[in-house]
């Protein structure tokens, strides 16, 4: 990392393109804004059907990964690991591979494994192609497919992680076809709560349409209680769909870094297998749904449905309802870079200023693609990426937004400044129901926007000397 | 051995015999999986002398296991929780991450103008350049900016797996930055792929412990009774609950390593009579060392549970040996049980006979054992995730203990009796006191309190403790939260006794009090009877029902 933090922090630009005076630490992440690679990746591998996770490293990583995501979902989360020894690390982890992919077949029965790497791995160079090929060969191709997909932890961010292995899946299964389905579409959702994929598909019917959500971890890591033993949670994407997701009338690809990512598997489909792609934001908001409502009805042919458009007129009319309280307040924002950006477009819409839109990944043109989306002028935007929460914070004191919005990271400094925390994206882990806020669509904004108001309202009430209970 | 199970079985009211359980879990593995899953898995025919066991082996790749690693172990465990210890990781982002305050270790400042650094993680986020060239200098910048920035008394540094395979030396740049600062500093080479689990970092941490940080105060202790507590890691308080009940009875505790507490109790805590372990298998080398070094003798307590703690604070009230302590220790423990006495007994009528199984740690699914027999309920199973061999059977093994490969890459410490410092009364006392029949350096380990026919499943995997519910439903499970909700999923509620669900204490004799209350109301709510709709219910269900509402 260069160290030019004497002319200022080059990570930190505010509204006129400068780096701001005070130095910041660089050298050391401090409370970092981000996780690792193989966590996203993870992720996607859990809302494939029949689908174990398998990280080829230290056992340390599943773990870790598991406990976290356990600790989000509150749901099993089972992820295999090839458990390094140190002989391991110096000889090559190949004789582990072999051994923990049979043990994962032998006994989970997956449909597929999904093998991500760790820094370990990577570090020493394990050909993982090679290693799946000559396992496979060895066994005549029997057994489930192997899907590999690179995820050292020392680049990128658990984003990455999560759209690597999206591409790796679909580019491991997608045939080209011949045939379109008219009716058939691909949905390729960024990192999103369960209830935002229920929606999705909910919304896809109502387009008359069918979809393939590749990864629907909407069960798989949110189910009911179980009857009987599953050895894999039930639920997910077939892999027979994802094979024919070449025939889809279309691919819907989620999150505005991926609009920009000539490599994303939404353009990889359009390019290599000819299904046409529609990119939209993360649909928070107004703005950005009625864009994405706009590409729904153009990939199904069929204007909005009454359900959606009713859903519509009761967010304007909450808007209009309590604007009062939430025009004008300040609002700092972060997590992953699809969300932020989500995020700052709907708090800016509402009247609120976001005046830190941060990340911690590294993220090309990240002002550009931020500004581009908040309404109301943004001379007080302030957009970090690569942050981590000590910069965060201390911009935060500085600029002294009125809430924060993200994930239960933010909480120490929520307590520190007195502001409310609105809690969104991955982890929360001091709240029950991460995984179950609806923020896609006018139905998710609407719902945000209570949660919003609420959370203003409640910190006035408790800050007021009064305290009126009628306001 | 397929007689009838009945309510004295071993292993409770429903199921087969443990060794039909043992066959039939194995049976899913291939041969030598099952060959070495077989001699992890055991039925405990002899408490007396308990079988060998296959712990602290490898374990099977691709088998979903509770294990952690190294790193886990070192800075998640041991060292993590000295609040006023700057920690910094260095590696990828991953770890630091993860370890974020991320176990209830609880901590508070002591007096204004500290910072309790556990609620940053700093990390070297190390990038792909670093990889490629190398991570010492990004390393050493972090050192720097962390000691401009809070001027703490200590920094310590933790090497993630890739810091050992590209060669940067994390010690020579602690050694570096404690010269050029002149603060402590001092690193920990707890790779991930070290060891077989998260044992390995404990050693790595009991080491570097003591070689930077015990000894380094030597300021005297006034107090006629200075113990520390060695292994107890204040989860949910349990160690400020330990606090409460020694300074009731007038005994000073200088450091408890390492929960609740500050770098400068642990550089002073060498000045302590007598050490005390809670966690065996995490600490063990720090007692021996200790006394090696000291001359401080130690031996085994268990404060989880009434009669542990009873029968702890009185042999270390024999150890002093004097009478007004001895006396103010029963006062202590019988004002004590006035209050726990009515909340036992009631518990009780609902909990007698209930089974539980544990599966957890490296001491946790032995202590908490004498929780769940103080409500009269029964252990049918019990494991550890990561202990070793003396762990299960006692200490008397360790002489007979193969060092496999994993273990002999882990530095063994040699020390000697130090010129100054090492008072040669207390191993007097130590012989005089053996002579009376006094145990010291004791551990019986696990197997000898678990009753006979039951089973004990080291490292249990995934798989193994879905067959085990489907076998025995037993009323409660303690584990961890990687377990916790595939056994809920099975309609059997999991205690987490890692992070004891976000309550506890559960030490000593207010905890006891939480942790009846806690499995009270965990094996006896009717949640899961909503799990099927009351449509779906066949003749057999409302059979079922109504045998509960008689139970």
């Amino acid at each position: 990392m260069s160290c030019n933090c004497k002319q200022g922090n080059p990570d930190i630009m505010t509204a006129d393109g400068d780096s701001p005076e005070a130095a910041l630490p660089a050298a050391a992440t401090r409370n970092a804004c981000k996780l690792c690679s193989p966590l996203g990746a993870a992720m996607v591998f859990k809302g494939i059907r029949g689908c174990l996770p398998f990280l080829h490293g230290s056992q340390g990583c599943a773990t870790y990964i598991r406990r976290y995501m356990i600790s989000h979902f509150r749901e099993p989360v089972d992820i295999a690991s090839s458990s390094f020894s140190e002989d391991d690390a110096i000889f090559g982890g190949e004789k582990n591979f072999t051994a923990g992919v049979e043990n994962v077949i032998r006994q989970y029965q997956p449909e597929m494994i999904g093998v991500g790497t760790t820094c370990l791995s990577e570090t020493i160079g394990d050909n993982m192609l090679g290693m799946i090929k000559k396992y496979q060969d060895s066994h005549a191709g029997k057994g489930p497919p192997l899907v590999h997909v690179s995820t050292p932890s020392y680049t990128g961010t658990h984003s990455d992680g999560y759209y690597a292995a999206i591409k790796a899946v679909v580019q491991h299964f997608a045939k080209p076809l011949r045939v379109t389905m008219p009716r058939l579409v691909n949905v390729l959702p960024a990192m999103m709560s369960c209830e935002d994929l229920r929606y999705l598909r909910e919304v896809c019917a109502m387009y008359e349409l069918d979809a393939t959500i590749l990864p629907d971890y909407s069960t798989t890591l949110e189910g009911g209680s179980w009857e009987m033993y599953h050895r894999i949670s039930p639920g997910g994407v077939t892999i027979n769909d994802i094979e024919e997701m070449g025939a889809a009338t279309a691919t819907l690809e989620i999150g505005h870094t991926q609009a920009n990512n000539k490599d994303s598997a939404g353009h990889w489909m359009e390019k290599e297998r000819g299904v046409r792609l529609d990119s939209v934001g993360w649909p928070i908001g107004i703005r950005l749904s009625d864009e994405f409502f706009a590409a729904m009805s153009l990939i199904a042919n069929r204007p909005m449905p009454d359900q959606i458009a009713l859903d519509r007129g009761r967010l304007v009319d909450a808007y209009i309802d309590a604007h009062k309280y939430v025009a004008g307040k300040k609002v700092a924002i972060y997590g992953e870079p699809d969300l932020v950006i989500g995020l700052a477009s709907f708090l800016s819409e509402i009247g609120m200023r976001p005046v830190i839109c941060a990340t911690g990944a590294k993220v090309k043109g990240w002002r550009e693609l931020v500004t581009a989306e908040i309404q109301g002028g943004c001379n007080d935007v302030e957009t970090i990426h690569g942050a981590d929460h000590a910069k965060i914070s201390e911009r935060a004191r500085e600029l002294k937004p009125d809430l924060l919005v993200g994930s239960s990271k933010g909480y120490p400094l929520a307590r520190e400044l007195k502001i409310p925390l609105m809690r969104i994206g991955f982890p929360i882990h001091d709240r029950f129901g991460g995984q179950r806020i609806l923020s896609v669509g006018y139905r998710g904004a609407l719902e945000l926007f209570d949660m919003v108001v609420n959370a203003l309202m409640e910190s006035k009430q408790e800050n007021s000397e009064t305290g009126y209970s009628y306001l | 051995m397929s007689e009838e199970a009945t309510n004295d079985s071993p292993m409770g009211p429903h199921g087969p015999s443990a060794a039909e359980a043992r066959e039939e879990m194995l049976k899913a593995y291939p041969k030598k999986t099952q060959r070495k899953r077989g001699k992890q898995m055991l039925v405990n025919e002899e408490p007396g002398t308990p079988a060998e066991i296959g712990a602290n082996s490898r374990t099977v790749p691709g088998i979903i296991t509770q294990r952690g690693c190294s790193y886990a172990g070192c800075k998640g465990v041991v060292i993590g929780p000295i609040y006023d210890v700057l920690h910094i990781t260095h590696g990828p982002i991953g770890c630091g991450w993860y370890s974020w305050l991320s176990r209830r270790n609880m901590n508070k400042i002591r007096k204004p103008g500290e910072t309790n650094f556990l609620q940053y993680s700093m990390s070297t986020d190390m990038q792909e350049d670093h990889i490629v060239f190398g991570g010492e200098k990004q390393l050493e910048a972090a050192i720097q900016e962390a000691y401009d920035e809070f001027k703490p008394k200590a920094i310590s540094v933790y090497a993630t797996c890739p810091v050992g395979l590209i060669g940067d030396d994390i010690h020579s740049v602690c050694r570096k930055m404690k010269e050029k600062l002149g603060i402590n500093i001092f690193g920990f080479s707890c790779e991930g792929y070290k060891g077989v689990s998260q044992s390995a970092g404990h050693h790595i941490a009991n080491n570097g412990v003591f070689k930077h940080m015990i000894g380094v105060d030597d300021t005297p202790v006034e107090h006629k009774y200075k113990i520390n507590i060695l292994g107890e890691y204040n989860i949910g308080g349990d160690a400020w609950e330990i606090d409460r009940v020694f300074a009731l009875c007038g005994i000073k505790i200088i450091g408890t390593l390492s929960g609740g507490v500050s770098y400068d109790d642990i550089t002073n805590c060498h000045m302590a009579d007598l050490n005390v372990v809670m966690c065996h298998r995490s600490i063990n080398y720090m007692a021996e060392m200790m006394e090696e070094k000291f001359g401080i003798p130690w031996f085994k307590v268990n404060f989880i549970g009434l009669e542990g703690t009873k029968k702890s604070l009185r042999k270390i009230a024999q150890y002093f040996g004097e009478k007004e302590l001895i006396d103010r220790v029963e006062e202590v423990i019988a004002a004590e049980m006035a209050e726990v006495r009515p909340v036992v007994e009631d518990v009780k009528t609902r909990t007698t006979g209930k089974t539980a199984a544990l599966f957890v740690g490296g001491s946790r699914a032995h202590h908490y054992q004498d929780l769940f027999e103080d409500m009269g309920m029964k252990v049918i199973a019990a494991g550890y995730e990561f202990a070793h061999r003396d762990d299960y059977e006692g200490r008397d093994v360790l002489p007979n203990i193969k060092i496999d490969a994993d273990s002999r890459n882990i530095e063994e410490l040699t020390v000697t009796p130090d010129e100054t410092r090492f008072d040669a009364e207390k191993p007097v006392k130590k012989k005089s006191l053996e002579e009376s029949g006094f145990e010291f350096s004791d551990y019986e380990g696990m197997m000898r309190q678990m009753a006979k026919d039951t089973l004990v499943i080291d490292d249990i995997s995934h798989y193994e403790m879905e067959k085990l519910i489907e076998l025995y439903k037993p009323d409660v499970i303690g584990s961890g939260i990687k377990d916790k909700y595939i056994v809920e999923k099975m309609g059997v509620p999991c205690k987490q006794l890692h992070s004891y669900d976000y309550g506890g204490p559960y030490a000593g004799f207010k905890g006891a009090i939480n942790f009846f209350k806690d499995i009270d109301r965990m094996t006896s709510n009717k949640i899961w009877k909503l799990a099927t709709p009351p449509w779906r219910n066949t003749g057999e269900a409302t059979a079922e029902k109504a045998e509960a509402v008689t139970a």
